[in-house]
């Protein structure tokens, strides 16, 4: 034992040495002067090649869904990278499973930034998730763009420069839900069903600011970990709640319905974008029937349901954006399926590769951040951007829509707001501008 | 004389290290850290395993006390980060003392039944106390690279040279433990409880002390940790951590202490690694995901078939000396069983 024990200790450092040294490679990146040429203007930039990165939840509780984004977003690039790419250099796109657990999504950004020397850290997913990293990439200066959360948190310039929010942030989009319900279910009683993270409590911030306080009778918060709901809507049937908004993400959605159902509790239903893709829902409400020993139709299910929009509707087959994304889907990712997810993975998508034609031919890291500081024009989404040097909330506004056969169909006009509690919600008429026919974004 | 031994020891392993953070890349420097904040844990597991003959499925929950901990002294008080890391032990130390207390009783499958559920259980505590504990997003860490060091230093070297600093301090303690009264006291319970007690030993005060030094390490480790990938959630701290201390305590070998830092490789390099093949041969979609979870287990399962007695016995078996038999403490976790079994008769 006393001869092994030393032996032990004295090799500790010889075996790490070893073992480390085995596994180190490194990589580096230069920068040269501007010019005609291509050059590796920031890290990650070559003549050829410029690499991003991602963190996703690939397998795990969050993936059924969000596993399929980052594969449509690489799809989008590809269909970019074989029309000419961005001045003539491909874009790797390299996303990395973080299973939705924020030291997991440290250890591989940190991975992106530090090994594979990624130009931008791009549509990084979860709001758990992304704040383990935000700010460790703005220490770095690393760009990180267009995170897939709608919080609010990231629209804060003076601390995370480089750091842009995307989607429709869920104050406003509770603002535009709350805004809808105050005008059309006037004296009803209002229930809220959210879940209790900062995407429920910022969606329930934004319904408040609509939704006179009198109408609100319950207002119940579930825990993502637990899929007992029962208690919640339990207490929104005793409470008479006969509209529920919920803030909630799709199988949480799904049980609502199901033990409502339960319940004989039928209240009209109003679901966030986030927890509302009629394609998920559909599948969700069937499998979890099944479990149960039953046999439901989901698209009937669904049927009626209130939501929103900030993306054109998938049902909206001659829009030239869905056009768009039809052709691109059909040709790279067929065997996923046509949803919200894969559409808003190329929305995200065609959004960077405008950031990054914008700017420039060799850019810095700080060229793509003043690109977007810039302002972007509104591609995919039905609403103007907020992009400015003092604001980096993406979307501004949607529509309103229900849920018919499966699809969702806008009822009204496109609603922008600000998430100030005050600041009125107004219609933005000018139409959105159709997609480019050769499918790329010009500069 | 023992203790001057692994000091020196230690001394040299500082020095390659600090060398090796010099050559490796910032990324290595990341793992680097990342190692050492297993190492710990991982060396407080094995002790209580390997030593005491304690099984816990638990240790995450220590962890997930001392990074909060860590954490909140941090955000709110800016202690300096050498007394956050003795306050973290402290704290540990007290859950575990409280746990090892309250699961004294319980032997073998009953104990680690009792750690299972703290580790199910204790991450939830961060939710229902979201304003203190931040909920699901957990608390942001972040320490400050000394100035002395110059503005251009790397963060991530000198996280490497905190964390292995700890680390190997805390190596050279638990060598120095096992090594003493206290080490043998437990490797005799380990082996036979009842001649254990017949002899005058404290066996209740024995368990409850091994639960403590393994807490107690837990709880560095989730401190190191939490400054290492600058966040501390719930979700950071699942049962699958503590599945995966054991794991590497199990594959290192338990009981040893180099067997921990092996162990610890294999969790941080491994996954990462099979990523990188898998993503490199051009496999896609829910495959290449997929695959370093399966590879991952394939990895476990031939290690235990090969090395039965983990990466550390393997190694001493096919270069070292003929394998001292009181090494191999998976032969005196089964030798244990009858012991149990024959008290079991006694109280029911």
């Amino acid at each position: 034992m006393r001869r092994s024990h030393r032996a032990n200790l004295a090799a500790v450092a010889a075996i790490a040495a070893v073992a480390m040294a085995a596994a180190a490679c490194g990589s580096s990146s230069s920068s040269s002067s501007s010019g005609g040429a291509l050059t590796a203007s920031a890290p990650g930039i070559t003549p050829t090649q410029i690499t991003i990165g991602s963190h996703q939840p690939l397998t795990g509780v969050a993936a059924p869904g969000y596993d399929e984004i980052a594969p449509a977003s690489d799809a989008y690039f590809q269909y970019v990278n074989a029309h000419g790419g961005i001045y003539g250099r491909k874009i790797v796109y390299k996303y990395l499973n973080d299973q939705y657990d924020p030291t997991i999504t440290s250890t591989v950004v940190h991975q992106l930034v530090l090994q594979d020397n990624v130009y931008s850290i791009f549509n990084g997913l979860g709001t758990p998730t992304h704040l383990a990293v935000v700010k460790y990439l703005n220490d770095s200066k690393v760009p990180d763009v267009f995170v897939a959360s709608g919080c609010d948190c990231w629209n804060d310039p003076g601390t995370y420069p480089y750091t842009f929010g995307w989607q429709l942030d869920y104050v406003r989009e509770g603002k535009i839900l709350g805004n809808y319900v105050a005008a059309h279910y006037k004296g009803e009683k209002v229930g809220y069903f959210y879940q209790d993270d900062e995407f429920g409590m910022d969606g329930v911030k934004g319904l408040n600011y609509e939704i006179p306080r009198s109408q609100v009778v319950a207002s119940e918060a579930y825990n993502p970990t637990v899929t007992n709901v029962e208690p919640q809507v339990t207490a929104l049937k005793a409470a008479g709640a006969q509209v529920v908004v919920a803030f909630s993400v799709p199988a949480f959605t799904a049980l609502l319905k199901l033990i409502s159902l339960k319940l004989s509790y039928a209240p009209q239903l109003v679901v966030s974008d986030v927890g509302s893709d009629p394609v998920t829902l559909a599948g969700l409400l069937q499998s979890y029937a099944k479990q149960g020993g039953a046999t439901v139709s989901g698209n009937a299910l669904t049927q009626g349901i209130i939501t929103d929009g900030y993306l054109p509707s998938l049902g909206a087959t001659g829009n030239s954006w869905i056009k768009l994304f039809t052709k691109i889907h059909n040709q790279y990712i067929p065997k996923l399926p046509e949803d919200f997810n894969t559409l808003y993975g190329i929305a995200v998508g065609y959004a960077f590769v405008q950031a990054l034609l914008k700017a420039g031919r060799n850019p810095t890291r700080q060229d793509l951040v003043n690109a977007i500081n810039g302002g972007l024009s509104q591609g995919f989404a039905v609403a103007p951007y907020a992009f400015s040097a003092t604001n980096h909330d993406g979307i501004t506004g949607g529509f309103m829509a229900t849920i018919r056969n499966g699809v969702v169909d806008p009822i009204g006009p496109v609603l922008v707001t600000d998430t100030s509690p005050t600041g009125s919600i107004t219609s933005y008429t000018t139409a959105q501008p159709a997609a480019p026919a050769s499918g790329i974004p010009s500069p | 004389m023992t203790l001057a031994r692994h000091l020196g020891a230690a001394l040299v392993a500082a020095a390659v290290l600090a060398a090796l953070s010099f050559q490796l890349g910032s990324y290595r420097d990341y793992q680097m850290a990342e190692i050492a904040a297993y190492v710990v844990a991982i060396a407080g597991l094995t002790v209580l395993i390997g030593l005491s003959g304690q099984i816990s499925v638990g240790n995450g929950a220590f962890m997930a006390i001392g990074g909060y901990a860590g954490a909140l002294l941090l955000l709110h008080l800016n202690w300096p980060v050498e007394l956050v890391f003795a306050a973290s032990i402290m704290i540990a130390a007290a859950g575990g003392a409280i746990f090892g207390v309250v699961a004294a009783r319980l032997r073998g499958p009953y104990l680690a039944g009792a750690t299972l559920m703290l580790a199910v259980a204790l991450p939830s505590v961060a939710d229902q106390y979201s304003g203190v504990f931040g909920g699901d997003q957990g608390l942001s860490v972040s320490i400050a690279t000394p100035g002395f060091l110059g503005a251009t230093f790397p963060p991530t070297r000198w996280l490497a040279w905190l964390t292995c600093a700890a680390a190997l301090i805390t190596l050279v303690g638990l060598a120095n433990l096992g090594r003493s009264r206290v080490g043998r006291n437990w490797r005799a319970i380990r082996d036979d409880e009842v001649a254990a007690s017949l002899s005058g030993l404290n066996v209740a005060r024995l368990h409850v002390l091994a639960f403590v030094v393994s807490a107690a390490c837990a709880g560095l480790g989730g401190a190191l940790l939490a400054i290492v990938t600058g966040i501390v959630a719930p979700g950071a701290y699942t049962l699958t951590l503590s599945i995966g201390l054991l794991t590497g305590a199990v594959l290192g070998g338990l009981g040893s202490l180099l067997g921990a830092v092996w162990g610890s490789m294999v969790l941080v390099l491994v996954p990462g690694y099979l990523t990188d093949v898998a993503s490199s041969h051009g496999l896609s979609g829910a495959a290449s995901s997929s695959i370093p979870i399966a590879a991952y287990g394939v990895v476990l399962i031939t290690v235990m078939l090969v090395f039965p007695a983990g990466i550390q016995g393997g190694l001493r078996r096919l270069f070292g000396p003929a394998a001292p038999a009181a090494a191999v403490p998976l032969n005196a976790l089964r030798r244990r069983r009858p012991a149990s079994e024959h008290q079991e008769e006694h109280t029911t």
